[in-house]
């Protein structure tokens, strides 16, 4: 089938070689794991154990909150020793609420459900439940709910395109799911297309993929719906839109969804999260990362239960390369993972790898000035003009940065990784989007609080209104009596025969 | 009976009709300006600028009679916006945004006076007579109102921490080549 040209993207070096070759291994069960309870998009789920709580395999430990949420299950049988803020495997550091659990090294399951025989005959919205259900979300690295984008049914969009780029560097652990398990990932396409609606299923996989390309093809050969499509290799194929482009020819309109367009994408290691779900009744308790980076003593892609500690991680592969600590810890690629505050973080449901970069593979140098070689615009695949948008957020004018089209930037550093001059184009855009989605959340917060600030006077102005009603009604009600009593005596004083006020609205009516 | 209805009626029909006259006469041409920098001003009336509440502070604003940065929980983004509807170039690159707080009540120290609950221009504080009040987070704007009028000094006012959510990455501070021309 044919491919589509996509618009800008790099070359950077993919360093894939350090792991590509490595068969996926089970990490042994830690002897603690620390869950945190916010490993998705959306909202955090919230806690149904206590401190105490024995628990088994696959047993519910929190469950979602809010329309956008996942539950969180236990990776094995053992205790919760304690529900505590603990530092999120995050760059900001800060401290999140984290279920921290003592496996007992006996890895019984609990009650499971039961799998679903036959998934293509079943309902879809029984697969919806049963993927909400196991807590999966998006394995690539958004972590984004998958039974929500299951929903994208209403839509009616007739293809799914499975992500198998993995078009970060170093990153192999969805290249060793595919060599592996392409028959459990082609099941699982299936499922979801079936669960989608969609007719046709595309498996977009980076042609620096030689032995998943061949491993896949094999495993779709009995399915005229599935087609594998090698596409070219370019930094950030695999976002959605772009690789909906290359495989489609389809382009997402800016601030639109794919399934706009009819595309809904799945990466490939979430497909087989899926078929376990259906199959076997197996919530999300565990995935394949990557470790690699020059840093480290041997790079490997692990197999590892959801809470384990990056620090066990990383005396599994030996340690840091001589006992130095490298320069730059990651979680994720290289391009777009984050830092890691500290080794002692847990990996999430997110977490695709953990790069041990050392000063040479990173390459940082001071900044210089701009010297307009346009570099930046070409490679953006969105269209932006990164440079101009550098300069008005340089001078803290968000509002002209977001005009020029801040927001659809997908933040994936090609312009960053492109510049001469060093200048940390991509962080000024991060920065921007975050501030303008505060201050956006701030304009939510304010106009709420001003409906607040207005129901509040209208009631008082009505208590107030009220009161003087019943002021001037009980005014009145003493000027009536008076003159009644004046009238009453006036009656008396002249003897003549007058009806009691009381008495004559019936006599006229 | 019929002289109250009566004289109720008259009563009724008389400051009606003075007061609609009165609206026709005397009604004052709300100044554009006013309106656009009351739209940009907050509007929960929280009176932090001095002003009984936003509609005084931006009829104060457009007579040139109060600074742009007046407006504190509005902080620095208010301050450019007002600045930009008033034609003016005002320099902000000092002014700190005020860190934004909440209130918490004390349940021992608090006496349920309803004092504060009374103060409160957002509702964010629920409480009856005689009993303990408390404040909801999610409602409360960090006015402070009820923080000066609690007798028993129940209130206190703490900072807002970043969570999760809220965060977001700073702007990047450049290392520059040159340190010296
Ligand atoms: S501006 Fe955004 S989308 Fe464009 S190259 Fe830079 S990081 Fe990528
Ligand atoms: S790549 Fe760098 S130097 Fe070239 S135009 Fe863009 S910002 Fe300027």
């Amino acid at each position: 089938m044919k491919t589509f040209h996509v618009e800008g993207g790099i070359h950077p070096e993919y360093r894939k070689e350090r792991t590509q070759e490595n068969a996926i291994v089970a990490l042994p069960m830690p002897k603690i794991l620390c869950l945190p309870l916010k490993q998705h998009a959306g909202a955090p789920a919230e806690p149904v154990v206590s401190s105490g709580k024995r628990v088994k395999k696959g047993d519910l430990l929190a469950k979602p909150q809010g329309a956008v949420s996942a539950p969180i299950h236990a990776p094995t049988s053992g205790t919760v020793v304690d529900i505590t803020d603990m530092t999120a495997p995050h760059p900001s550091g800060l401290a999140q609420k984290t279920i921290v659990l003592r496996p007992d090294g006996k890895d019984e399951w609990g009650a499971l459900p039961p799998p679903i025989e036959n998934p293509f005959a079943a309902d879809p919205a029984e697969i919806d439940a049963r993927v909400g259900w196991a807590g999966i979300v998006g394995l690539g690295g958004a972590a984004f709910p998958s039974a929500i984008k299951f929903g994208l049914r209403s839509k009616k969009p007739d293809i799914l395109v499975l992500n198998g780029a993995e078009c970060e560097p170093y990153l192999t652990c969805d290249d060793r799911i595919m060599q592996e398990h392409a028959d459990e990932v082609v099941d699982g396409a299936r499922i979801m297309a079936h669960a989608l609606g969609v007719s046709q299923i595309l498996i977009a996989i980076e042609t620096n993929k030689p032995a998943a390309i061949v491993a896949m093809t094999v495993a779709a050969a009995g399915y005229p719906a599935v087609v594998v499509m090698p596409i070219p290799v370019q930094y950030p194929m695999g976002s959605e839109k772009h690789l909906t482009k290359a495989v489609t020819g389809r382009e997402t309109p800016a601030g639109k969804m794919t399934a706009d367009i009819g595309v809904v994408v799945h990466n490939v290691a979430t497909a087989r999260a899926v078929r376990e779900a259906v199959r076997f009744g197996w919530p999300l308790i565990s995935r394949v990362i990557t470790l690699s980076g020059a840093g480290l003593t041997r790079g490997m892609n692990i197999k590892v239960p959801l809470g384990t500690m990056v620090v066990d991680l990383i005396e599994f592969c030996g340690g840091f390369k001589d006992g130095i600590a490298p320069q730059r810890l990651i979680s994720g690629g290289p391009m777009m993972g984050h830092p890691l505050p500290s080794l002692d973080v847990p990996v999430i449901k997110g977490t695709c790898g953990i790069l041990a970069l050392t000063k040479a593979e990173i390459n940082e140098q001071p900044a210089g000035p701009c010297i307009r070689c346009g570099g930046c615009v070409s490679v953006c695949p969105c269209g932006l003009v990164p440079l101009e948008m550098a300069a008005f957020i340089r001078h803290d004018n968000l509002e002209q940065a977001e005009q020029i089209g801040v927001r659809d930037c997908v933040s994936c550093g090609s312009c960053s990784y492109i510049c001469p001059s060093h200048i940390p184009l991509v962080q000024y855009f991060n920065y921007a989007k975050g501030k303008l989605n505060a201050a956006d959340r701030d304009h939510r917060k304010q106009e709420r609080l001003k409906g607040l600030v207005e129901g509040r006077m209208a009631r008082m102005e009505k208590q107030r209104k009220a009161k003087a009603e019943a002021a001037a009604t009980a005014a009145a009600a003493k000027k009536a009596q008076a003159a009644a009593t004046a009238a009453a005596a006036a009656a008396a004083g002249t003897a003549t025969a007058a009806a009691p006020p009381t008495e004559t609205p019936k006599a006229s009516a | 009976m019929l002289l109250a209805v009566g004289s109720l009626a008259v009563i009724g029909a008389t400051l009606g009709s003075v007061l609609g006259i009165a609206a026709r006469y005397l009604a004052v041409e709300s100044d554009p300006l006013e309106k656009d920098l009351q739209e940009l001003l907050p509007g929960s009336q929280c009176g932090q600028c001095g002003y009984v509440g936003c509609g005084q502070a931006a009829v104060a604003l457009a007579k040139g009679e109060a600074p742009v940065t007046l407006c504190i929980p509005g902080g620095k983004a208010v301050a450019e916006k007002l600045a930009k509807r008033l034609g003016m170039a005002a320099d902000l690159s000092g002014h700190k945004d005020a860190e934004p707080v909440y209130a918490v009540i004390d349940e021992s120290k608090c006496i349920g006076c309803l004092r504060c609950l009374n103060e409160c221009s957002t509702d964010a504080i629920i409480g009856a007579p005689k009993q303990i009040h408390t404040v909801l987070v999610d409602n409360c704007h960090g006015c402070s109102k009820c923080y000066n009028t609690c007798p028993t000094l129940a209130v206190s006012m703490n900072k807002i921490n970043v969570n999760l959510n809220d965060w977001h990455w700073q702007k990047p501070k450049l290392r520059t080549k040159r340190t010296k021309h």
